[in-house]
């Protein structure tokens, strides 16, 4: 799945941030940054990468009765690392490499002695590569937008 | 929870579970033989292959699950592959302990649905060796001999009484090591 999703909402956790921002990054992204964070720990995967699929709900108008929209395709996995840190991860597609370098990274920023290190060097280009896109995606949409008047909104416009 | 668990769980999900699953399917259908289940598989302490093998192929989210407190270093394991959560065994489909309960207190099903009984996943010290019991019923061509080393010794008057229910009752596995022994309910046990 591509950048283009919701900007991370306010309320989420340090953790939740930036799990999301790694379950939108590509494996090739996250290998090449992980590069720059040496020495990595030994870690071992205690379950997956597996894919499956996960039943995405959605309520009408936002608001109403739930439903299930449909099946959406997910890769997930579990490392241990030598460190004894358990790292999880979830992303969207079939991508296992993708998934294990993901949780990995979540195992590696939950140890306070590395925290910082990995937050700059994965964390922080990550997101920031996301913002742009999402910037440009946001423009290129905004450049096609049409605006449709309807009698109502028409009066409610002075 | 995440502190806890260093252990995977099979190496290959759906074809060691097949395997685990075929093991305990021909384990129900031939009472008192021996199959191999969790060979390869390194059991989280106290659990047993065998019985970490069972609990990855039988039990999931839509299953309930008791665990006695002896296992308890265990259970953080078995939360996170299998995809439960525990419950008090009065609730439980799938039982499993290292000491044999009281049968009569397990769910037994009813007579119109004996299928919602629960299932007892008993770890032993042995099979093979220890204590001998008679075995007859469905599914044996002769009585045989079972022994099994970690039953308590009034094992038998307690699944004659378990036996009575039928068609309720309580079906046991046996696990030890790598081998597991089904007793399914239909079973006549009784001390050699």
């Amino acid at each position: 799945m591509d950048a283009a999703a919701d900007p991370p909402s306010p309320g989420l956790t340090e953790r939740q941030r930036w799990m999301a921002v790694l379950a939108r990054a590509n494996a090739a992204e996250l290998a090449a940054l992980l590069e720059t964070v040496p020495p990595l720990p030994a870690y071992r995967r205690l379950r997956g990468p597996e894919s499956g699929l996960v039943m995405l709900r959605g309520r009408t108008g936002g608001a109403g009765a739930a439903f299930n929209l449909g099946e959406m395709t997910v890769t997930r996995c579990t490392v241990r690392t030598d460190d004894g840190l358990t790292g999880h991860a979830y992303v969207a597609g079939r991508d296992a490499r993708q998934a294990e370098l993901a949780a990995l990274v979540d195992a590696l920023l939950q140890d306070a002695t590395r925290h910082s290190a990995v937050q700059q060097a994965v964390i922080n280009p990550l997101a920031e590569a996301q913002q742009r896109r999402r910037e440009r995606d946001g423009r290129k949409a905004a450049a096609t937008r049409v605006d449709f008047f309807a009698l109502a909104t028409m009066r409610a416009t002075p | 929870m995440s502190a806890t668990i260093d252990l995977p769980g099979f190496a290959d999900p759906a074809r060691d579970a097949q395997r685990a699953f075929r093991a305990v399917l021909a384990a129900m259908a031939e009472p008192g033989s021996l199959r191999m289940a969790g060979d390869d598989l390194i059991a989280p302490a106290p659990l047993a292959p065998a019985t970490a093998a069972v609990l990855l192929t039988l039990v999931d989210g839509d299953m309930s699950l008791a665990m006695d407190a002896a296992t308890y270093p265990a259970h953080p394991w078995v939360i996170f592959h299998c995809g439960t959560t525990l419950t008090e065994p009065a609730k439980a489909r799938f039982i499993v302990a290292l000491d044999c309960p009281d049968l009569s207190t397990l769910p037994s099903g009813s007579d119109e649905a004996p299928e919602e009984s629960s299932t007892l996943i008993l770890q032993v010290r042995a099979l093979g060796s220890g204590t001998p019991y008679c075995l007859s019923g469905p599914g044996l061509r002769s009585p045989m001999i079972l022994r099994a080393d970690g039953l308590p010794a009034d094992f038998a008057a307690h699944w004659a009484a378990n036996h009575a229910l039928f068609p309720r009752g309580i079906d046991i596995i046996l696990c030890a090591g790598a081998t597991l022994v089904a007793l399914p309910r239909s079973m006549t046990v009784e001390n050699a």
